[in-house]
């Protein structure tokens, strides 16, 4: 049994079902993200007081730089499929695991770095907030990871077998990793610069 | 598309009928397998929870008294002597709630009634995502098993409500771990199961079904795919916060400076350098992001059961919906609503007068299609030639019973009188109205109207009339006196059922009337699991359309196979064609041809 | 959805502008936190700058802006309610609004 319109798009609407059901789950994400936002101006604007300046402002931007640029590498990796290139799709798939990689070490050292000094979660909400935002933006990244792993490993076989079908998805984790930087694009001026 | 038909004997690619027992009836990604899965499971918690109020219901008409046969079933922690500990009541209250409204109501209404009958009426060979939709099950279940498990957790289950609001539900016991992971995984079952249904309806529908010619069972499937795929994600992120704050010390909801039992609450129980917590947290932080889901979510739970009962009052009036472009913009209009009036559960919390009259202003106008919907289905049966089946007498009860509900719900979205009727037993009248003789009716209708399409066998009509009429009678006993004693001003959830208190004196006698009501009306569901199960083996045999209805799933096989339709349907006609002038019949189905 | 080499390789090209423009972004992300506003400016021109940054990511890197309309009704549905969800629960906390007048100082309002 065929379930229609999974590889070419549906006439009227103009989508394939992968697409569509993409954009949902982004649209939960925003919801998702969103509470921990509204969380942060509840708390802030509730605070007596509220730090600045404990977070380190170098590492933050270049933690944005590398996210963005894995970005554009993730949009090269779908764009070189659809010009049937598959060297440079693997190149570009591979830059940005790599990228995805050295963010999340970056953020190891940024959190050891306050928990050596004993500053977790619970020493105060900014901390407890942070923590949070940056922790399930982390997991985030995580997760866009495996899925980039597998396309990189077991999964690469689909291009041999259905290419379109290869690329549509490839085109999606594009789209979950667009967010995932559109999120910390938010994150990055709220907590460390505000 | 591919049907089975086109390819001959040979059905399909996949060989459904080669497939191991585990893979065709546990891990299968056939959808009305799934759907009869969730169908099966959340009945079962349906019933488990009711269980739950049948014991406390005793604790209230016969205050510290031993619970009869069974007391001696829950240990010294829970019931020494068989007589209810307070700890006990509460987690019987707290889970009763939790296990009612996410384990039974919406996995029965959406993940059973959604799965098995919405592809079916419009035209699908299966859902969009089959694998997605077995993880949605198995994820749901893994949920109920942790849920289930928090009774046996040292300390008892979640004993803070349905709601748990901090800061007592930070420093419970550890059940309500249990119960913040529990809540984690049946959002995400949600969260799934919500992609798959809209993009299957946007994406599969058969040629020639047009929105406006969609069952309004899948209009209502659809609005609450939505309500679940946007309102339920600030649930996570809340349950992550107060999982923090109980596990790694956070204060998110915690404010400065809090003294429990006497002592300023410290950093973490058990931890050897107990600093003061941080502080600097909002309670009413967890209630905006609860309440923004669980408004959202009493839609989820009543907008199936308008959709079941649009179905069954069509097909038993044999004539069309009134109003169904009124009841469509309606029901998108309340979902849109729906999402802007939560703050009218949190009008005691101290919020400011604007935002007050915002909320009010908000609750009073999503009102309006609710009414427009009722008033519709009560206008469909205006000279109507009215089969009394059993799936009808459920589907007609619903009418008044919801009307009582929402007409009770109008003092409590008003804040002058909300200040009066606020966390009284008229709230758990209320709201019992809309999801017991409500919705829960609806679904049970939906039971005995679509049993035949999910076995190819009918349920008994006698055991149906027993059912229905033994629990209409007990349902109402059960919740009208909850609205003397809520405007009588008795509290709700307190273990002693208010004894304590000298004004509840003269509504301390309610509480034997519901007593006694709750359990004639577990009595009474004993013909419905009998009727259930026997019929499977028993009920007599019927083929495609024993209802003689118009909608696209009784132009399948009863039960329909792997891949749903026999050769590819193809939509005709709007979905109620029912007495059509001119007509042979008094139904013309969406799918048939026209005739020459 | 184009396909065809010349469109892509002319995307390619917008790719790159987008990243360009986004590294200037973010430098002035950086640089204008250095003046230390008062708070509500600088929260207003960090969402601002953010806001850009984001529209570009999700016009051009996510094809936005040739996407259907089921996406984009879906996501100003979600940007109505992320907006709701933001704002109205720090609203209910001010007590003194609808009281008094806007063009007051905050104080006389009770806040």
């Amino acid at each position: 049994m065929n379930i229609p319109y999974t590889v070419e798009a549906r006439p009227d609407t103009g989508l394939p079902n992968g697409k569509l059901g993409i954009w949902l789950f982004l649209a939960s994400e925003v919801m998702l993200f969103g509470a921990l936002f509204s969380s942060y101006i509840l708390l802030r604007v509730g605070a007596a007081e509220w730090p600045s300046g404990e977070l380190s402002v170098p590492l933050g931007t270049i933690n944005t730089i590398i996210l963005i640029g894995s970005s554009v590498t993730m949009v090269m990796a779908w764009a070189s499929l659809k010009l049937n290139n598959w060297g440079r799709h693997r190149l570009y798939l591979g830059l940005t695991f790599l990228l995805a990689l050295v963010f999340l070490v970056n953020k190891y050292f940024e959190y050891a770095e306050h928990l050596h000094l004993g500053e977790g979660p619970n020493h105060s909400t900014f901390l407890a907030i942070y923590f949070t935002l940056t922790g399930l933006h982390g997991l985030h990244i995580l997760g866009g990871m495996v899925v980039m792993a597998y396309f990189l490993g077991p999964g690469a076989k689909m291009w041999k077998t259905e290419p379109e079908q290869f690329t549509n998805r490839i085109e999606y984790t594009g789209l979950y990793w667009h967010f995932v930087d559109l999120v910390w694009i938010f994150l990055f001026p709220v907590l460390y610069l505000l | 598309m591919d049907y089975p038909a086109t390819h001959g004997s040979h059905a399909g690619h996949d060989h459904a009928h080669d497939l191991p027992f585990w893979r065709k009836y546990i891990f299968s990604v056939d959808h009305k397998v799934i759907g009869i899965q969730y169908a099966i499971t959340g009945l079962l918690f349906l019933l488990f929870g009711f269980s739950l109020m049948m014991i406390m219901r005793y604790q209230l008409a016969y205050p510290g008294q031993p619970i009869p046969f069974i007391g001696n079933w829950f240990g010294a922690d829970k019931a020494p002597g068989g007589i209810m500990l307070p700890e006990f009541y509460n987690q019987l209250g707290a889970m009763h709630g939790t296990i009612m409204v996410f384990l039974g109501v919406v996995p029965l209404a959406v993940g059973g009634f959604g799965n098995f009958v919405m592809p079916l009426q419009i035209g699908a060979p299966d859902m969009a995502f089959p694998k997605l939709n077995m993880m949605s099950y198995w994820v749901y279940f893994l949920g109920g098993v942790v849920m289930l498990a928090s009774f046996f957790v040292p300390g008892g289950a979640a004993q803070s409500g349905w709601t748990s609001y901090p800061p007592l539900s930070v420093i419970a016991p550890d059940g309500q771990t249990a119960w913040l992971f529990g809540m984690i995984f049946l959002i995400t079952s949600s969260l799934l199961g919500s992609i798959n249904f809209i993009v299957t309806i946007v994406q599969l529908r058969a040629k020639g079904l047009s929105y406006m010619r969609l069952p309004f069972f899948v209009w209502a499937q659809f609005v609450t795919s939505f309500l679940l795929l946007l309102a339920f994600p600030p649930l996570e992120a809340a349950g992550v916060l107060q999982l923090m704050d109980r596990l790694a010390g956070t204060s998110f909801f915690l404010p400065s400076g809090l003294v429990v039992s006497n002592a300023v609450l410290t950093s973490m129980t058990g931890v050897a350098d107990p600093t003061t917590r941080a502080g600097g947290g909002n309670p009413l932080l967890w209630q905006h992001l609860f309440w923004f889901l669980a408004h959202p979510e009493v839609y989820v739970l009543i907008l199936p059961a308008m959709g079941i009962v649009s179905e069954i009052i069509a097909n038993n009036t044999r004539k069309p919906l009134w109003g169904y472009r009124a009841m469509v913009y309606s029901v998108v209009f309340l979902g849109f609503m729906s999402f802007v009036v939560w703050a009218h559960h949190m009008f005691m919390t101290g919020m400011g007068t604007a935002m007050s009259a915002f909320f009010q202003t908000t609750t009073m106008i999503i009102s309006i299609p609710s009414v427009v919907i009722l008033t519709a289905l009560l206008l469909s049966l205006w000279g109507a030639s009215i089969r009394f089946t059993t799936p009808m007498l459920f589907a007609l009860a619903f009418l008044p019973m919801f009307g009582i509900g929402g007409l009770t719900g109008l003092p409590l979205g008003l804040a002058p009188t909300d200040i009066h009727l606020h966390d009284t037993y008229y709230v758990i009248g209320h709201f019992h109205y809309v999801v017991a003789p409500g919705t829960i009716f609806a679904l049970f209708a939906g039971v005995y109207y679509w049993f035949p399409k999910a076995t190819g066998r009918m349920m008994n009509e006698t055991l149906g009339k027993i059912h229905f009429w033994g629990s209409i009678i007990c349902i109402n006993l059960v919740f009208m006196p909850m609205f003397i004693q809520g405007l009588g001003g008795m509290n709700r959830r307190m273990y002693d059922g208010g004894m304590q208190f000298v004004h509840n004196a003269d509504l301390l006698y309610w509480h034997v009337v519901i007593g006694w009501a709750a359990w004639g009306l577990g009595l009474f569901q004993l013909p419905f699991i009998v009727n259930f199960f026997s019929s499977i083996k028993w009920g007599a045999l019927v083929d495609k359309n024993p209802w003689d209805a118009t909608t696209l799933e009784w132009a399948t096989p009863s039960p329909p196979g792997h891949g749903n339709f026999v050769t590819e349907p193809i939509v005709y006609r709007g979905p109620y064609e029912y007495s059509v002038p001119g007509s042979a019949r008094d139904f013309t189905p969406q799918f048939e041809p026209e005739r020459a | 959805m184009h396909s065809d080499p010349a469109a892509i390789q002319k995307s390619v090209r917008g790719y790159i502008m987008v990243f360009v423009m986004l590294m200037i972004f973010t430098v002035m992300t950086v640089a204008v936190a250095r003046f230390h506003f008062a708070v509500p400016v600088a929260i207003a021109v960090a969402l601002v700058i953010a806001g850009m940054k984001g529209t570009m990511v999700a016009a051009v890197f996510m094809h936005l802006n040739h996407e259907r309309w089921w996406v984009y009704g879906t996501l100003m549905l979600t940007v109505v309610f992320f907006l709701v969800l933001l704002f109205l629960p720090v609203l209910t906390s001010l007590d003194g609004l609808g009281t008094g007048s806007p063009w007051l100082p905050l104080e006389s309002r009770g806040r």
